[in-house]
């Protein structure tokens, strides 16, 4: 009983998410023309590589959208593997930038495994849900499987090393699993574990710059000429920009240089300083609406495997939001993590898109008659 | 259970843009300002002195400081550099040492290699600086003054602010390194002389490159830029080539002082002391080399002799002991004392420099009889001595407004009384009626009651400052004559004695009639003032002689018949004043009249010159 696509549209689109989505990547492809514009420099183009990017995101995501998801069930772990190779591939034949292994050049686009991994643990995880929807309460054996599937991705992305990314990969994976009903026991244990590992990472595995942004974070007097400058420099954009900002284009902060990675890590200051706190605040309350209606449509989603995904997707945006703007406003330290369709990016900016699609593809199919 | 996470997640954001967008605003909008606004001072320029005939006395010039970034300078470069500024092979080793010694961040700050380079230094650096990468040239404006030593006391110095002026001075807003009058005009003339620091505010961004003609920020806005107001220029009364003829004068004395005033107004045209310190010396830093000369010079070159030191004015004073005897009407000019050359009393006996015979009051003066004061001090009294001289302003501040000023110091009753304990004695009122005892006078203080004597009793106050101008020319405020007072005294009275002061130079028999010129009449009065002779033990034998010699002073004004300048001149332990001072002031007062006084000639001049036109050979 397959009803037409022109009908599905019409009755069944997601509107709302669309349209959120939609004024969501236009005002941050606005924030991006100024905050790559500073006037001491010339004019970036990365604002227009930026569209294409949402362009070439916005078809992929139409197909991705139009077809059912159900049929992505039986790619997933396929995808998942294929990322696997393309973050080992990033160690033999990737591109290092600045000492990091995070790219792989594909002509002139460099292409980020990590940030696909989002996407196709999401999958595959949503996949191994829905097989074990049997499972009453997860125990310590019943986490073996997915925990293999997050920590092998997550080892190889710490390794790049990109410690923004791999908490993201980490915590919406760990946020899917939640939907389980798991055992009391497993979860202390799961949480020791968790506890061990990190003192061998911080002891073992972090760099030093990683351990001085940690440590800067938590210190009572910031060193802001050093580690802190960046945290401390974002914050002066954010608190001066106050309540109606600076207008754009005459954010200081960011026309003279003081906001380090405006295009990347922090083009949020750049918008609260010359939007103020109206600006910021229309802001957060459309990725709060995003989440929210994530989390609607994972709760009216046909199947286990839909509910995981929405899920997954809503996760997506609340974790990297929360991350990203708890950085910017020094609440929390200073990681990497990108802004959805704020930061500059064409793999986060096709990983969101494609998720954004996969949420729309739940959510036209929710209905059953 | 999600969704309430998320919401309550996300409130928690927006609360912290709440916070930090409008609660905790202020300060943040603080310092995105500070971040991107940058205030650069614009220094002023001091005030020119000049004196009175527009020559230039103190003025400024670019002074050229060669700074080194230790992190951009080449190791190749250096020698050049050492080369162009001409450094010798020990300050070329220092300066290396010190490149090298900069570590860390201190390669990036830079360091002065060389203050004050001369022209071809620049512009050797100048023509060089593609080779030399790390080194920067900095123009500072420096004090220069072209007379040097020149009236040094009167003009005075600049150097850096102290950390104490900077507190005393807060609300004058000086910067540390910035120069302030310390002493001389420059010292009491420093606020208008100095002028106002004007800013500017730029904005630039994080490497500190300026953004011109931007205006993101509110803040700047129209007020972006203070222009500064350059320091009021000075035109002093001050005549240097008068001045110059002091000096010439005084080329065989090691130290003494002279002052030159209008009698008709006040005007300070000279006010002399040496020895000086070349002012240029003091003002870009003084070098302890050059410090040790002045804590060691036994002249002691720092005290202003004109006004800071007091002296025994000894028979210069006579004029007003004579004129007080006159005032009070004990004094009949016409009757005579017998001098014997001593004059006893009780055991003590007061000597003269000659047996005069049978004095009066006018011989006594042209003469210097000390017996015939000794004699009329007995009649006269202390008190009445001492009231006269305030009148004419001995043993008072002058007013002069520079430096710091010693009142001098004229003895009276009641302060012997308080100070010789037991009975007043008699003597002490003889030694103050030829000037002696405690009697002490500045140079100021006598050329100012000198020319009271000249004018018919107006005691001005000394005027050092004719008017101050705009750095355009433009007059700002001039001084008129100040009178001090008006002295109650006879004009019969003061003619008598002024035709006393002009026959010691005209009359055969008077102190200083060696000192006569053709040019101009000279009145005055010589003076040999009495040195205490206390040796103390272990003085070199020569420094005690030349130290125990009498101070010789000449005091008077000229021309003697219609006064236009009283002048007072002190060689310190020059001996007779009438063999020593009065020559120095003849050799001025000629000069002055003949060369450097402006206007017409006086009469006497003319006749002179037409004697002179005659008789070609007598010079």
């Amino acid at each position: 009983m397959a009803r037409s696509l022109q009908h599905r549209l019409r009755d069944e689109f997601d509107w709302p998410l669309f349209l959120a989505v939609v004024t969501l990547a236009t005002l941050g492809v606005v924030n991006l023309y100024s905050a790559t514009s500073a006037h001491t420099g010339a004019l970036s183009e990365l604002y227009l590589q930026q569209i294409y990017w949402l362009a070439l995101g916005a078809g992929a995501a139409t197909i991705v959208a139009a077809v059912d998801y159900r049929v992505y069930e039986r790619f997933a772990y396929g995808a998942y593997v294929a990322t696997l190779v393309a973050l080992v591939l990033v160690f033999l034949v990737g591109k290092s930038i600045r000492g990091t292994h995070r790219w792989i050049q594909l002509g002139s686009f460099l292409f980020q495994p990590s940030e696909f991994m989002k996407l196709t643990l999401m999958l595959a995880l949503a996949r191994y849900l829905h097989q074990e929807a049997h499972v009453e309460r997860w125990t310590l054996r019943d986490l073996v499987v997915p925990g293999a599937l997050i920590v092998v991705p997550l080892g190889l992305i710490m390794a790049q090393p990109d410690l923004g990314t791999a908490l993201i990969v980490g915590l919406v994976a760990t946020s899917l699993l939640v939907l389980q009903r798991i055992e009391g026991s497993t979860l202390l244990s799961v949480l020791g574990g968790g506890g061990v590992t990190s003192v061998l990472l911080w002891v073992y595995g972090l760099k030093q710059y990683q351990k001085d942004r940690l440590t800067t974070f938590l210190a009572e007097d910031k060193d802001l000429r050093g580690a802190g400058w960046q945290a401390h420099q974002s914050m002066v954009a954010i608190g001066s920009g106050g309540l109606t900002g600076q207008g754009f284009l005459r954010g200081t902060q960011n026309q003279h240089r003081f906001l380090p990675d405006t295009h990347t890590d922090f083009p949020f200051p750049v918008w609260a300083q010359e939007q103020g706190l109206l600006g910021t605040l229309f802001i957060l309350a459309l990725y709060l609406f995003v989440i929210l209606w994530g989390l609607r449509i994972a709760s009216q989603a046909k199947d286990r495997f839909g509910a995981a995904l929405a899920v997954g997707v809503s996760a997506l945006f609340f974790w990297q939001v929360l991350f990203n703007v708890g950085m910017v406003t020094g609440s929390l330290p200073v990681v990497g993590v990108t802004l959805p369709l704020f930061s500059y990016g064409g793999s986060s900016v096709l990983t969101i898109l494609l998720s954004v699609g996969l949420l729309m593809s739940v959510s036209m199919r929710r209905q059953s008659f | 259970m999600m969704g309430a996470v998320a919401t309550l997640t996300i409130l928690a954001l927006m609360g912290r843009f709440v916070w930090l967008q409008v609660i905790d605003s202020a300060r943040w909008v603080r310092m995105a300002e500070d971040n991107v606004l940058r205030q650069i001072d614009l220094p002023s320029t001091r005030g020119i002195l000049r004196d009175t005939h527009g020559r230039v006395v103190a003025t400024n010039r670019p002074c050229y400081n060669v700074y080194v970034t230790p992190g951009f300078l080449r190791e190749e470069a250096f020698p050049r550099l050492a080369e162009y500024l001409g450094l010798g092979r020990d300050e070329r080793d220092r300066l290396e040492a010190r490149l090298r010694g900069a570590d860390g961040p201190r390669r990036f700050q830079q360091l002065l290699a060389r203050a004050d380079i001369d022209r071809e230094a620049l512009a050797l650096i100048e023509t060089h600086r593609a080779e030399l990468p790390g080194v920067s040239v900095i123009a500072l404006p420096v004090r220069q003054y072209p007379f040097g030593e020149l009236a040094a006391h009167a003009i005075g110095f600049l150097n850096e602010v102290s950390a104490e002026d900077l507190r005393a001075y807060a609300a004058r807003d000086y910067r540390p390194g910035e120069r302030i009058g310390r002493s001389g005009l420059e010292q009491a003339w420093e606020s208008i002389l100095r002028g106002r620091r004007g800013w500017v505010r730029l904005e630039h961004d994080v490497r500190g490159v300026v953004l011109s003609n931007r205006e993101s920020i509110q803040a700047l806005g129209p007020d972006r830029r203070q222009e500064p107001v350059p320091g009021r220029d000075l035109v002093l009364s001050l005549d240097m080539e008068l001045m110059r003829s002091i000096d010439r004068a005084f080329r065989p004395y090691p130290a003494g002082a002279a002052a030159v005033v209008d009698v008709r107004t006040g005007r300070v045209l000279a006010l002399y002391s040496k020895p000086a310190i070349n002012p240029n010396l003091l003002t870009t830093g003084i070098s302890p080399a050059l410090a040790r000369e002045i804590e060691e010079n036994p002249y002691r070159p720092n005290i202003d002799r004109s006004i800071y030191e007091s002296y025994f004015p000894g028979s210069t004073f006579k004029p007003f002991t004579a004129l007080a005897g006159l005032t009070a009407g004990l004094v009949d000019p016409r009757s005579l004392v017998t001098c014997t050359g001593r004059h006893e009393l009780g055991h003590r006996v007061f000597r003269c420099t000659h047996v005069h015979g049978p004095t009066d009051l006018h011989r006594s003066l042209v003469e210097s009889c000390n017996v015939y004061f000794y004699t009329l001090a007995e009649t006269v009294t202390m008190d009445r001595i001492a009231q006269l001289a305030f009148d004419f302003g001995l043993g008072r501040h002058t007013g002069v407004g520079i430096n710091q000023e010693t009142p001098g110091f004229i003895p009276t009753r009641a302060w012997y009384a308080q100070h010789y304990p037991g009975q007043f004695r008699i003597g002490f009122t003889l030694n103050t009626a030829i000037g002696q005892g405690n009697t002490r006078v500045t140079v100021l203080q006598l050329a100012m009651a000198y020319a009271a004597l000249a004018n018919g009793g107006t005691l001005y106050v000394p005027r050092l400052v004719e008017r101050v101008e705009g750095p355009d020319g433009a007059e700002i405020q001039r001084f008129p004559p100040t009178v001090r007072r008006q002295v109650s005294v006879s004009a019969q009275h003061l003619a008598m004695i002024n035709r006393a002061l002009g026959e010691v130079i005209s009359n055969p028999m008077g102190t200083a009639h060696a000192s006569a010129i053709a040019e101009v009449d000279l009145a005055g009065k010589t003076g040999t003032a009495q040195v205490s002779r206390i040796v103390r033990s272990g003085e070199d034998g020569r420094r005690t002689w030349y130290s125990q010699r009498d101070h010789a002073w000449f005091a008077g004004f000229a021309p003697a018949s219609n006064p236009e300048v009283a002048y007072v001149v002190l060689v310190e332990h020059g001996g007779s004043g009438g063999h020593e001072a009065a020559p120095v002031v003849a050799q001025v007062m000629r000069d002055w009249f003949v060369r450097i006084r402006p206007g017409p000639a006086i009469p006497s001049v003319t006749a002179a010159r037409a004697r002179d036109a005659r008789n070609p050979q007598r010079r």
